[in-house]
């Protein structure tokens, strides 16, 4: 699946391709189709996510088996589940489980990957051999794999799949910032930090880390809609979350029994998935084209 | 050539040891006694012992390692908790599925996707562009598992056309066979030709900006033979090794389409595997498919350097 491999649609952007965040190109990113619509899709789903902790139109896990499989209609407008359980209701709720592993996985991502990029960029050229080695080895070992290999020993569940997800993003993260540290450390700036004084951490945290924060944002965006996929395919599996919280992937797999007498029971949450990663994807294309005019002008 | 085949090839092996060791630690390394895994509550402490011995728990880690490694070199996955007959033979009965399958998702990606990119590119910014774009956007964004329930709805249910599910054997009904894996392998391909459609624009729209492109226009030659001539076969490199890698991805995406499509191929036998603890098996597939990932990976690298002199001068 697509979703689980980070290698569709990831893309490594180098510090010296990229400008630094505050530049007068963001007045026009509010033009930039792509960036609004994603944006828009974005915040939308994250307002969702939000509200569900608050309201949902009915409770997403109350159970009233004479409302079973309705049609969309006034009283429920998606219809209901097989066991009468509101369908907007859940999937409202199953945007917070979306959201949750996509900032939690992407989040272990790049803490991690950040982490090792620098030993990395910083090592000898033996650790920094072994430890990109072993980022390839993770890099090509696909996602849904490894998110069984780790499943099997810890049990399904929504903690499993983040940790399984975020590990699958490590190396996306550690070999992005190990491509911009070793750019970074050629530049003037550094140089002349160091013979300020400046010690290695220094230099790290307020000269390479702020540097490179554009890529790793870009790269979060593009990681995000994976995430987001990976955790609807696990949850389809059954290996994510587990009944009788709702989650996008789950609840479609419980809907394929009742195809044929309530279609629009798949159809809702899958919408809600190819709408969040449209989403996501969208936006993080229109951020690399405003903050690398140079890819816009490559289109 | 030589020196870049023989860097490719110690970090072909290399890849492969790590590719290894994450099988093995995972399982055997992580906190958690597999013994214990596999048996659940039911398991009192001889029967943990027993098994333990049996998997060879009771070893060292690194000699363990070595005699896990050494084993599946010479094909010997271990056996099956739940079937009790040897790994390898489980997985070599689910090829037949699961090999032909990918097969077809990718004959469908180059079917579709590049015509699509060529398209896109020779109506550059116009109607086709533009719709190729919307495709390729929608394409990547709609999850492999519910374009194949959508399939399902659409050609099963509403109009009878394909069965919904389950797999004739290839020997007793061939075309019954190819019938049950066209809907699976057409979810499966949608994302990939949406990838490769954006792929082969991008690369025909590089190649045209040329000057050689420019020079064969001068010439006088139509359209169609600077584009199919010039262009494609230029284009070629870079579409011939995302191919390569998208097949990677297919074999991965077929474990969740079989479980849509109940295929009895290895994301069937791999997702059972996990349900019934049987750890062998589970870490026997991931090694298979992951081998076979990086294999392929390797092949396109050497391709790759084959096709375009610079990469193996860099």
């Amino acid at each position: 699946m697509a979703g689980l491999t980070p290698a569709s649609g990831t893309t490594e952007i180098v510090a010296t391709e990229l400008a630094p965040l505050r530049r007068p190109g963001w007045r026009k990113s509010f033009t930039h189709r792509s960036l609004v619509i994603g944006l828009v899709l974005t915040v939308g789903l994250l307002l969702t996510a939000l509200t569900s902790l608050f309201y949902t139109p009915y409770d997403p896990l109350a159970m009233n088996i004479a409302d079973r499989l309705q049609r969309p209609a006034a009283a429920h407008w998606f219809g209901t589940d097989h066991y009468g359980r509101d369908l907007l209701s859940r999937i409202m709720r199953g945007a917070t489980v979306s959201m949750t592993v996509g900032i939690i996985a992407v989040g272990i991502g790049l803490v991690v990957g950040v982490v090792l990029g620098v030993v990395a960029g910083y090592a000898g050229r033996w650790a920094d051999e072994v430890l990109m080695r072993g980022m390839d080895a993770l890099y090509g070992f696909p996602a849904i794999l490894l998110a069984l290999l780790i499943t099997s020993v810890f049990g399904p569940g929504l903690s499993t799949s983040m940790v399984a997800i975020g590990i699958v993003n490590v190396p996306v993260f550690a070999r992005l910032l190990r491509a911009n540290l070793l750019v970074l450390r050629e530049r003037d700036f550094v140089a002349a930090a160091r013979a300020l004084g400046a010690t290695e951490g220094e230099v790290v945290w307020r000269h390479f880390l702020p540097n490179a924060v554009s890529p790793l944002l870009v790269q979060a965006t593009i990681s995000f809609p994976n995430a987001i996929l990976a955790e609807a395919g696990l949850s389809y599996l059954g290996l994510g979350m587990q009944p009788p919280h709702p989650s996008w992937g789950s609840m479609l797999k419980e809907a394929q029994p009742f195809l044929r007498l309530a279609p629009t029971y798949a159809i809702f949450p899958g919408a809600a998935i190819a709408l969040a990663v449209l989403g996501c994807n969208l936006l993080g294309d229109g951020l690399r084209d405003v903050l690398d005019p140079k890819v816009s002008q490559r289109r | 050539m030589r020196r870049y085949l023989v860097r490719r090839a110690i970090a072909f092996v290399v890849t492969l040891f790590f590719v290894s060791l994450l099988s093995f630690a995972l399982i055997n390394v992580l906190p958690g006694d597999p013994a214990e895994i596999i048996m659940g509550t039911e398991g009192n402490p001889e029967a943990l012992a027993v098994l333990r011995a049996k998997l060879g728990l009771d070893q060292p880690l690194p000699r363990q390692y070595a005699h896990w490694l050494r084993r599946a070199i010479t094909g010997n996955l271990g056996v099956s908790i739940q079937y009790d007959v040897p790994v390898g033979q489980l997985i070599v009965s689910r090829l037949a599925v699961t090999f032909p399958l990918a097969g077809l998702a990718i004959g469908f990606t180059v079917l579709a996707g590049i015509p699509l990119g060529i398209i896109a590119a020779s109506h550059h910014r116009g109607c086709g562009d533009v719709g190729t774009m919307i495709f390729s956007q929608l394409g990547i964004a709609v999850p492999s598992f519910w374009a194949g329930i959508l399939l399902i709805l659409l050609f099963s249910v509403y109009l009878g056309w394909f069965p919904a599910g389950g797999f004739t054997s290839w020997v007793d009904d061939p075309v019954g066979a190819l019938r049950s894996l066209l809907l699976p392998a057409i979810a499966l391909s949608l994302v990939q030709v949406a990838v490769l459609a954006r792929t082969t624009r991008s690369a025909m729209l590089e190649v045209l900006r040329e000057d050689y492109v420019q020079t064969a226009r001068s010439k006088g030659l139509s359209d169609r033979l600077v584009l199919y001539k010039h262009a494609l076969k230029n284009a070629l490199i870079t579409i011939v090794t995302l191919l390569g890698l998208q097949l990677g991805h297919l074999l991965a995406g077929s474990i969740i389409i079989e479980n849509v499509f109940y295929l009895p191929g290895l994301g069937r036998l791999v997702l059972g595997a996990i349900s019934a603890r049987d750890l062998p098996v589970v870490q026997g597939v991931v090694l298979f498919l992951a081998t076979i990932i990086v294999s392929i990976n390797f092949a396109v690298d050497i391709l790759y350097g084959w096709l375009d002199p610079r990469i193996r001068y860099d």
